[in-house]
């Protein structure tokens, strides 16, 4: 029994949209280095669409292949989709994640909503403040 | 496959495997038997116990079978510490990066109220006898301090610290499982009470292993149920294993001096490449480590994709970044000399031993080499680092 699933081995191996966007639309960052892992996604979005996602991951093998499959789950999907878009789901979509993994899949899914809240912000655009995830206060970075 | 990763286990040696094979189903008594069959199997048990002590520099009685390296730490810490207790004395000195078998242990004896001194190492990863002397009290009854370090290779001035401990009247464990069969260790001239040993670390068999106790020093035992090791360690001996013990250190004490001199090349080589990493540092002292032992922390990259992915290259290789343990915690043992988290995530561990080449040392600083700069390229820390935003740790 090998560590990690075939899914997460291909998307670690041969990660998906690896990058910077130099003028994106949205950045997020969630995590830190002093706990082992940091994820930047870029978006850019047109009309409501993400037309372009790239990531910069600094972590595990289930960190990036969990950035590199999310990233591959919100790309040119409507912003309501990346917003609903589960750690649960990318785990899954990933063929499961070991059971000290999955925090590597919230961080994906929190990293998606911190770019799509600088998104709003940026452009003085009206949310809900509880839908997003508040990453001074998650136990996992807390060393 | 290149296989750098002795300090885990190393493949069993012919010599060991064919000393092993005639006491599964040709000498396979029970030594605690009466009858001749059976007292075949003892004067074999005894004839390895007698080979045991004469490569460590001790007496066969004084050689107590364990099933490895984990035990005989317990049942060191264990002991000492009934002895302290029976003279009053409970408080036990000891470092911040022994392996979990002695900290665990301490931690243990912490909760029935033994006061535990745990020393700072320093960056280098080596203890001064001074430092050992200063934390010695009246009340002190045992001092417990690794040979050589399972991570970073750092070996200890354990003769010295040895003398002080027996100038002090104070009784003086040594983990020597990362040393034995790899350096020279001699109870009798190290000034060691207690040393624990463990087989597979010398191309000998798992699940086996020694507490080594100078005479005088009553052993504790952690298992009832019989008077096998004078009554030290109860259930049957593992006989077929401790003759398999007894053949590989055999070999590696007689080849330690030449394996020795062909790894100082192969490990110098290995530093010298991987020191040409930008940003990188090598961990422990760079003279008085193990001979096959490289380290390295590199800035900007993680332990385990660092692995993964020399593992895809053919490398098997380890790491103390947090995401191999478990834990949120990077190795213990690279806080302790002074690494910071950032850092100690980045981390890998290279052990050679005699059957490497420099053909593989070449190949293995080409794959770390690639990896570092790959995940470097998608790292965001390591963008910060190189767009000035953050200051690099590492020069």
């Amino acid at each position: 029994m090998a560590l990690y699933s075939e899914k997460v081995m291909d998307h670690f191996r041969n990660p998906r949209n690896v990058g910077v966007i130099e003028d994106a639309d949205g950045v997020g960052e969630v995590g830190n280095a002093k706990c082992g892992d940091i994820m930047k996604i870029y978006l850019k979005i047109d009309d409501g669409i993400i037309t372009d996602v790239k990531f910069e991951t600094f972590g595990c093998g289930s960190a990036i292949a969990s950035s590199s499959m999310a990233t591959e789950m919100i790309k040119g999907r409507p912003i309501a989709d990346a917003l609903s878009l589960t750690n649960k789901a990318v785990a899954e979509a990933l063929d499961g994640l070991p059971a000290h993994k999955i925090h590597c899949s919230v961080l994906a899914e929190e990293a998606i909503k911190r770019a799509l809240q600088d998104y709003y912000d940026r452009n003085g655009i009206e949310y809900d403040k509880t839908l997003f995830p508040d990453c001074g206060s998650c136990e996992h970075c807390m060393v | 496959m290149i296989y750098a990763d002795n300090a885990a286990t190393t493949k069993t040696s012919r010599t060991a495997i064919a000393a092993m094979l005639p006491y599964f189903n040709t000498v396979y008594g029970n030594p605690s038997s009466l009858y001749a069959f059976g007292q075949q199997a003892k004067e074999a048990l005894e004839d390895a116990r007698t080979r045991i002590a004469a490569c460590l520099g001790c007496d066969a009685r004084e050689i107590t079978f364990t099933s490895g390296g984990s035990e005989a730490d317990n049942q060191a810490l264990l002991s000492a510490a009934a002895i302290g207790a029976r003279k009053g004395k409970k408080h036990i000195v000891s470092t911040a990066f022994e392996h979990h078998a002695v900290l665990h242990t301490l931690r243990k004896l912490k909760t029935q109220g033994f006061d535990v001194t745990l020393l700072d190492v320093p960056e280098n990863g080596l203890l001064s006898p001074r430092q050992v002397a200063d934390a010695i009290r009246d009340d002190t009854c045992l001092v417990s301090v690794m040979y050589a370090n399972n991570e970073i290779g750092t070996v200890q001035p354990i003769r010295e610290i040895g003398a002080v401990c027996r100038e002090k009247g104070v009784l003086f464990h040594t983990d020597a499982v990362q040393a034995v069969g790899h350096i020279p260790v001699d109870l009798r001239s190290d000034n060691i009470d207690l040393l624990s040993l463990s087989a597979h670390k010398f191309h000998g068999p798992r699940g086996v292993g020694v507490l080594a106790a100078r005479r005088g020093v009553p052993l504790t035992s952690l298992i009832e149920g019989g008077a096998q090791e004078r009554g030290k360690r109860a259930g049957t001996e593992n006989l077929p294993a401790i003759m398999g013990m007894a053949a590989a250190l055999g070999e590696a004490v007689r080849d330690l001096d030449a394996n020795a001199r062909k790894l100082r090349v192969l490990r110098d080589a290995l530093i010298e490449g991987l020191s040409a990493v930008p940003h990188s540092i090598l961990n422990g002292d760079p003279e008085r480590r193990l001979p096959g032992n490289v380290h390295f922390c590199f800035e900007g990259v993680e332990g385990e994709s660092l692995l993964l992915l020399l593992d895809d290259k053919g490398v098997c290789a380890s790491s103390g970044s947090a995401c191999t343990s478990g834990s949120l915690d990077p190795s213990h043992v690279l806080l302790a000399i002074g690494r910071p988290h950032e850092i100690a995530h980045g981390s890998l561990r290279l052990t050679l031993d005699a059957e490497n080449t420099m053909e593989d040392v070449q190949q293995i600083i080409i794959a770390v080499r690639e990896v570092v700069a790959y995940l470097r390229a998608m790292s965001p820390v390591w963008r910060d680092l190189m767009s000035g935003k953050q200051k690099f740790i590492l020069e």
